[in-house]
């Protein structure tokens, strides 16, 4: 018997099926559906005429963790969400409680968590890119890409030890001084970071198949994007320029300068070209930070046992699949009251069935590509 | 007693080669498959900054074997709703037909399993049967991937022998006969490879022949990342395998036409300059080469027993250097015995071989280069460059090469001359339909418009 409180799927299996029409499972266990995502399509030969998702095959309980542990403890299970830039998690989380316990970090450890950040961010998009493109049938720039984020991979383990579920900021602060050479290794990433972006059109920007494959596939308007909440790169690509690097500074980009790249057509090339130019951005403000690294402390003197003042506080970071937000509610003791995360994967997600209806089966896959969604962090 | 030999010998010979050449080739074969898969996963390896596989045996030259071994040990899963006897008889039928089609090929001037008057009819027919076990196949698994895999490969099929069988024919106007050996002697005859007097007939063979092979770019029928492996979906152990040792040898035989017809088959390059008669040597020099080389890496493979394999391939390659060579040393050291002469006589059979093989090696190449850069076709992007721009394309080259041999006998035209011309011709209108149909497209409506006309009919 069906659970009445739930609700019955929005559109592939209501409405009775008509002669020529199949409903294909795709996922959980799929070559291209990037992790343990479900897809039910309905399908007329090959076209899909409806979408369905059905995700919780990663579903851990974070946000309930959470109010089983202290602030601190909290903080590396952030990193399992996206784990494809753990960092970026750790930050917002990180931010958020120093913006509960109204402290922040000291400017040093601001910097160098920016420079983590985009460090991170552009791994993140190598991945994607990598991923993309094979979805696509490109399997050779996956390497290439993957070659390129094993550099960055190889400075955070420098930096804290770990390459994936880094947990490389703390509560206040850093936990760890930059290695020696850190600046070194960065600016040898960044200074031939260029080229590599270039390469990477080279071989698909201007390849007749990759435009064919992504011109005016998966379409979402500006007005849609808005509406969905979708964020980051799926809504720039639509052409809204919301960055929240630029509309609430965190960290230290207040400093740099760098542009938000936006498309126009909100197709799947639009998406794809707008994180090739982020990539190129983060590039750029990897190396103006670099530059000057301000001296001093890197831990603000908030406290071994955290206890921050009930209350409850909201702060977003610009992930690189979109808004990253925390909502803490705290009620004056050691362990928060309740954390909600909000997820860009999920909320980007949202968007699918909307963009998909009317393509076949081969941009399906196109499209879980560029929405860019880490399963962990949709299932949480 | 020698005499006794060899007299037995010639009048056995008209049904004793074609079985021995059967026999070799049925074995030889998959052994060929798997070492074509090693050769595609070091090429896309060293594409890919990457070193491919190394564990087995030297460079994982040990590879293939253990695969093999594998998939023959693996358990043999037919699913619960599949139907079995077809199920069972699919990857049958699909690797038969494919190895039916060697039968015609001339691997050099005396290796042949049978010289048929049709030869080339023949392997084209028997080589496109082999849709039949993908659909069925598909079909048997009653799985919605290996349906939707099953359909698309049918529809690519008939989609693309279409336009590969015409560029067949703008060779065959050149050679005027339908036997594989007689079109690698009229290219011989006439003093040029058939793809410098029709180029554009060889590049929509090449096209066309990715496509019929089920390679990317146009993979659709196995699309990893969409249809997760297409027909073979709910196929494992020996009869994927069956599957998949069809795949390759359809490369081999689609890669051995496109020799045939329009890279000189077993011609050396140039076979009429004697300026360049030293490139019979060659063979035997690479062979030699790379049996110098091997024993060269040998003592820097990590373990002993790969340090042996490795001597055991310089062997191997020094083995085929002195069979290569054996032909041309034999008058000399021997004198004019009937043994010599007999070795001597295999002259022509081996350097042709070579050759044959050399080409056959390129092409193959030259698929997988294609497939390691280029990113995949969508199915209906697939059908409308078939339809639209390969098919009327392949159909005006014949009616252009038609027209340039008509200048050539007709009119006394040189040849050259005329032929360049209509190339010129099917040139620009290939460059008209390609603009013509860049305007068509980008219009969301075409998928749309595809499917719909589909299901109304």
């Amino acid at each position: 018997m069906a659970d009445p409180r739930i609700p019955a799927p929005a559109n592939v299996e209501t409405t009775v099926l008509g002669a020529d029409e199949i409903i294909l499972n795709m996922g959980p266990q799929h070559p291209s559906t990037h992790g343990v995502l479900r897809v039910k399509l309905r399908l007329d030969g090959e076209k899909v005429v409806g979408s369905e998702c059905v995700i919780g095959y990663l579903h851990r309980g974070v946000e309930k963790i959470a109010e089983h542990r202290t602030y601190t403890q909290f903080a590396p299970y952030v990193d399992r969400m996206d784990y494809v830039a753990a960092v970026s998690n750790g930050l917002g989380y990180c931010e958020a409680v120093e913006k509960l316990l109204g402290a922040e970090a000291p400017p040093r450890a601001r910097v160098v968590r920016t420079i983590l950040t985009e460090l991170q961010r552009i791994a993140s998009h190598l991945f994607w890119l990598g991923t993309h493109a094979l979805d696509i049938g490109a399997l050779t720039p996956l390497f290439y890409c993957l070659r390129e984020r094993e550099e960055i991979l190889k400075i955070f383990e420098h930096y804290c030890g770990a390459r994936l579920t880094t947990h490389a900021f703390r509560i206040g602060g850093l936990q760890y001084e930059t290695y020696d050479g850190f600046e070194r290794d960065v600016v040898q990433f960044c200074e031939p970071f260029d080229k590599r972006v270039d390469d990477y059109e080279a071989l698909l920007t201007s390849n007749r198949i990759w435009l064919a494959r992504t011109k005016g596939i998966g379409v979402l308007s500006a007005k849609d994007a808005i509406d969905y909440g979708a964020s980051g790169p799926v809504i720039r690509g639509s052409g809204v320029k919301w960055d929240i690097r630029k509309a609430m500074p965190y960290a230290a980009y207040s400093d740099y300068e760098f542009e938000i790249p936006t498309g126009e057509n909100g197709d799947t090339f639009d998406r794809y070209m707008v994180r090739l130019e982020e990539m190129r951005q983060s590039r750029k403000i990897c190396l103006q930070a670099v530059a000057k690294i301000p001296a001093g402390p890197i831990m603000a003197r908030i406290g071994k046992v955290l206890k921050p003042p009930p209350g409850e506080v909201y702060h977003a970071i610009e992930a690189p699949k979109g808004e990253l937000g925390y909502y803490i509610v705290s009620d004056g003791t050691t362990q928060p009251y309740r954390v909600r995360i909000r997820p860009p994967s999920l909320i980007n997600l949202e968007a699918f069935d909307k963009m998909v209806r009317g393509h076949l089966i081969a941009d399906v896959v196109a499209i879980i590509g560029t929405l860019d969604i880490v399963l962990g962090e949709v299932d949480r | 007693m020698m005499h006794l030999l060899q007299t037995s010998l010639e009048a056995l010979k008209p049904f004793l080669l074609p079985l021995i050449f059967a026999v070799t080739i049925v074995a030889v074969l998959p052994l060929i498959a798997g070492y074509i898969v090693l050769m595609e996963r070091k090429v896309m390896a060293h594409m890919q900054v990457r070193l491919g596989p190394m564990r087995v045996g030297p460079h994982g030259l040990l590879q293939p074997i253990a695969d093999a071994v594998k998939l023959l040990l693996k358990e043999d899963i037919i699913p619960e709703s599949a139907d079995r006897l077809v199920f069972w008889l699919a990857p049958l039928l699909t690797v038969t037909t494919a190895m039916l089609a060697m039968a015609a090929l001339p691997f050099g001037p005396g290796f042949q399993i049978a010289d048929l008057n049709i030869g080339l009819l023949f392997v084209v027919g028997i080589s496109s049967m082999g849709i039949f076990g993908i659909v069925l196949g598909g079909w048997a698994s009653n799985s919605h991937y290996s349906l939707l895999g099953a359909l698309r490969s049918a529809a690519q099929l008939v989609s693309y022998e279409t336009a590969g069988g015409m560029a067949i024919v703008g060779a065959l106007l050149f050679a005027g006969t339908l036997s594989l050996r007689n079109i690698v002697e009229m290219q011989e005859n006439l003093g040029v490879w058939f793809i410098f007097a029709a180029p554009v007939g060889f590049f929509i063979y090449l096209v066309a022949s990715i496509a019929e092979t089920n390679r990317a770019p146009f993979d659709m029928p196995e699309a990893e990342s969409e249809l997760v492996a297409g027909y073979m979906t709910e196929y494992s152990g020996f009869r994927w395998a069956l599957y998949f040792l069809a795949e390759y040898t359809n490369v081999v035989v689609v890669a051995s036409i496109a020799t045939t017809l329009f890279l000189g088959g077993w011609l050396r390059p140039f076979p009429h300059t004697h300026a360049l008669d030293f490139l019979d040597e060659f063979p035997a020099a690479l062979m030699l080469g790379l049996a110098v080389y091997s024993l060269y890496r040998a003592p820097k493979q990590p373990v002993l027993i790969q340090k042996l394999v490795m001597v055991l391939v310089a062997g191997m390659f020094a083995a085929f250097a002195v069979i290569l060579l054996a032909p041309m040393v034999a008058t000399h050291v021997a004198g004019a015995t009937s043994i010599a002469m007999m070795v001597a006589s295999w002259k022509p059979a081996l350097l042709g071989g070579f050759w044959f093989l050399l080409k056959i090696f390129l092409y193959i190449y030259l698929f997988m280069w294609l497939r390691f850069t280029f990113p995949r076709y969508r199915f209906d992007q697939l059908m409308r460059l078939g339809w639209q721009f390969l098919i009327p394309i392949s159909i005006v080259n014949v009616m252009a090469i038609g027209l340039g041999l008509a200048l050539h006998r007709v009119w006394g035209w040189p040849r050259g001359l005329a032929l360049i011309t209509t190339t010129l011709i099917t040139l620009l209108i290939a460059a008209a339909l390609a603009h013509t149909g860049e305007k068509k497209e980008g219009s969301e409506a075409m998928v749309g418009e595809f499917w719909g006309s589909g299901r109304d009919a």
